[in-house]
């Protein structure tokens, strides 16, 4: 969630431009190349590939974290598939990433449009907008949690009895709940990135709108949302990858609960791991969620079409 | 077993690696790094949060003054500390002294053989064993061998009330089944919760059904259970014991909102010491924290407790308890002999000495040991205490909480169809059956 994917914008301008004999150049692997790529495939290999390998060897296996690990082929995976809690996950975890992307891409954007104004104050503005990008998710978790008491929280602290509610025992109520939550916490870091990319929106195309006489709310549809595409998908992979491996504000401000109501996939895992000690079932879990984020981050990058690597910026 | 003790180091070197490599990059080293120079010195993990950890860091400050070798303390949080240990444990980097709960978790530390066999330990050392309350040793105990050592104070689970609440309502403290559910009418019409439960914890909950289990069928029911008994959770009390949270739950008995609330911020007590709620089922460590924030509402004597009521036609005893004899230290098997010199030498002198005794009862807890009556009548919560002492010594049966007699796995399993029965998302019937699909496999 905290890693940033490079805006695709400024390499787009280079590709665009760049001549066959460069190209065949750049076909031919040189030394050098190897050498600038090593400690990212080395950090790559040690912290992301070989956990991975452990992970897929480890859920062929039946092991309960202490005891001798046996090798019982797909036993733990027969039980991965029949078990009701990680269908009830699975399409928690789907729902999950659906409505994040729902509730938080145009929030996301018609935020970051309107800070990226030159006014002073929506520089104001936006310092507190990001203030949230500073707090943990344990933190806003727990916040969350006190505030959302029903006894001694905002509602009797205020004296609105009206928001008094059963927020986190509340099987429906507790999911829109979760999901405000982690809007709350996430839209700040997506309006960033939508500001920056609608800062990088050449002005000039403005004015030519503004002679042919668009008002403001054609000029947001036909220039600024087309010209934020890329940062779109950019945007989406990460809160569809993001939503696909939610787990710490979860766990802390719900347990997965009330009953199964929150228990998302990756919850399911961490929960079978490490509370009920089936490390194999874990591991067969784990595998299900690396299949899916790939698959949906492919997918996602497959949206920007053929072209994703050309210039949007020609004319300009 | 060497084998398979080497292809588990492998796979763990696997998929540890990358922790480990992160902690020696952050420049922390490892428990087993942390054992200092010398061979005499033993690493013990332990529970943060006071009154609890002051006791332990003072018991420990004596020990290493007696020169018979170094305990080298750590603390954690409760929660965090849970999967901590498993972790430790199975990467092969153990403390040598374990802090644990005894009962299920033990059972899976022993079949493992991660933790050391007491049992001739205590043999020889008879006035070390004769001098615990014989009830805290079940939870200690494997197939007839001791693992572990008993620490700390008793914790039974208390049906507490306020006696404020209780007279403006024209009630007294219940005895009977009928009196508690006449109880939650009062209340309900007087407009205070009857019963204020903190639900989303689960354990929380779940102490309802270990004593509804307990009045309705007798502790033989669990006892079954907790040995895995083909079966066991089908036995027609448990079913019962589903009617009775259902009988609750539509006399609306627990405070509204209560599947919100967690015990963590106390917030389950705090409803009864603002005369918020009539009553609360909640374990005999309550006691201290209402005592410190509730504003002199222990002080005061507005506290009541009482034994768990009985219900008509049910066998258990209204002297049967539940919750958690006592908390339980072991010596890992990882450890050097020199380490597990230390730990044995610990055991003797310096868990539960006098000195730690006196400054649990300081507290208001009912330390582990014999012979305590004095200093507890001379203590400010000597009525308390002494109930509760007596209480322990009385009871036919002190049932082990649930999640840490089970197995983990079965544990968490029992949690989840908790909520879900206090939620009525499943029946009892359904829940008798969930949690025997759950302990056969």
């Amino acid at each position: 969630m905290t890693t940033t994917a490079p805006s695709p914008l400024p390499s787009a301008a280079q590709d665009g431009a760049a001549s066959t004999s460069g190209r065949r150049a750049r076909d031919r692997p040189q030394l050098s190349h190897v050498l600038f790529a090593l400690p990212a495939l080395v950090m790559f290999g040690v912290f992301a590939l070989l956990p991975l390998i452990g992970v897929i060897a480890l859920s062929f296996t039946t092991w309960n974290g202490i005891g001798p690990i046996e090798f019982t082929g797909l036993t733990s995976w027969k039980e991965v598939l029949t078990r009701s809690s990680t269908w009830n996950g699975l399409v928690l975890v789907l729902l999950m990433v659906v409505a994040t992307w729902l509730t938080q891409t145009p929030l996301s954007i018609l935020l970051g449009a309107f800070l990226a104004g030159p006014q002073r104050y929506r520089n104001l503005l936006a310092v507190l907008y990001f203030l949230p990008l500073l707090l943990s998710s344990a933190a806003i978790a727990i916040t969350y949690k006190s505030l959302l008491d029903p006894n001694f929280g905002l509602a009797s602290g205020l004296n609105l009895d009206v928001f008094a509610l059963n927020w986190l025992g509340d099987t429906t109520l507790v999911w829109y709940v979760v999901l405000f939550v982690i809007a709350w916490q996430f839209i700040p870091f997506h309006t960033l990135i939508y500001q920056g990319a609608v800062r990088q929106i050449p002005q000039s195309m403005y004015e030519a709108a503004q002679i042919d006489g668009a008002g403001r709310v054609r000029q947001f549809l036909s220039i600024t949302l087309p010209q934020l595409k890329y940062t779109m998908i950019t945007s989406s992979t990460l809160m569809v990858v993001g939503a696909l491996t939610y787990f710490d504000l979860i766990f802390v401000l719900t347990q997965g609960g009330p009953g199964v109501a929150t228990r998302i996939l990756p919850l399911d895992m961490y929960l079978t791991g490490f509370r009920g000690n089936e490390m194999g079932v874990a591991s067969g879990l784990a595998v299900l969620l690396v299949v899916i984020g790939l698959g949906l981050a492919l997918g996602v990058q497959r949206l920007g079409g053929k072209d994703a690597n050309a210039s949007q910026m020609e004319g300009a | 077993m060497k084998n398979l003790q080497l292809s588990r180091r492998t796979l763990l070197g696997a998929t540890a690696g990358a922790s480990a490599l992160a902690l020696a990059s952050c420049g922390t080293s490892g428990p087993g790094g942390s054992g200092g120079g010398g061979g005499n010195a033993a690493t013990y993990w332990d529970l943060s949060g006071e009154p609890g950890e002051g006791i332990t860091q003072g018991a420990v400050d004596a020990f290493n003054e007696l020169d018979q070798g170094t305990v080298d303390l750590t603390f954690f949080q409760n929660d965090a500390y849970k999967q901590k240990i498993r972790t430790a444990i199975g990467a092969g980097e153990a403390p040598t002294i374990i802090y644990g709960w005894g009962g299920g978790g033990l059972r899976t530390y022993a079949a493992a053989e991660q933790v050391e066999d007491l049992t001739s330990f205590f043999e020889e050392n008879s006035e070390v064993k004769d001098r615990f309350v014989e009830a805290v040793w079940g939870a200690a105990t494997v197939d007839d061998k001791i693992y572990a050592i008993p620490n700390e104070s008793t914790q039974p689970i208390i049906l507490f009330h306020n006696k404020t609440v209780l007279g403006d309502i024209g009630a007294e403290a219940p005895t009977t089944w009928g009196d508690l559910m006449s109880i939650v009418e009062k209340a309900n019409s007087a407009g205070v919760a009857p019963i204020s439960l903190a639900g989303q914890s689960r354990w929380t909950s779940m102490m309802w059904l270990e004593y509804l289990l307990d009045r309705i069928g007798g502790a033989e029911v669990f006892e079954r259970i907790a040995a895995g008994e083909p079966d066991a959770w089908l036995d027609d009390a448990v079913v019962e014991m589903g009617k009775k949270v259902e009988e609750l739950i539509d006399a609306k008995a627990f405070v509204d909102g209560f599947q919100s609330m967690a015990a963590d911020s106390n917030s389950d007590q705090a409803l009864l010491w603002t005369d918020q709620a009539a009553m609360m089922l909640q374990g005999g460590w309550t006691y201290g924290s209402m005592k410190t924030s509730g504003d002199g509402f222990v002080q005061d004597g507005r506290l009541g407790y009482d034994p768990f009521p009985t219900i008509e036609g049910g066998k258990g005893d209204l002297a049967n308890l539940v919750g958690n004899p006592a908390g339980y230290l072991s010596i890992s098997a990882d450890a050097s002999d020199a380490e597990k010199e230390v730990a044995r030498a610990y055991f003797t002198d310096g868990v539960m000495t006098d000195a730690v005794a006196e400054s649990i009862i300081e507290t208001g807890g009912v330390p582990v040991v014999t012979g305590q009556d004095e200093a507890m009548a001379a203590s400010e919560d000597s009525d308390y205490l002494e109930w509760i002492y007596s209480a322990i010594q009385e009871a036919p049966d002190f049932t082990q909480s649930w999640d840490q007699a089970l197995q983990p796995t079965v544990a968490e399993e029992l949690l989840v169809n908790t909520e879900q029965l206090f939620l009525g998302s499943i029946t009892p019937e359904q829940f008798a059956e969930n949690m025997n699909a759950a302990s056969a496999s």
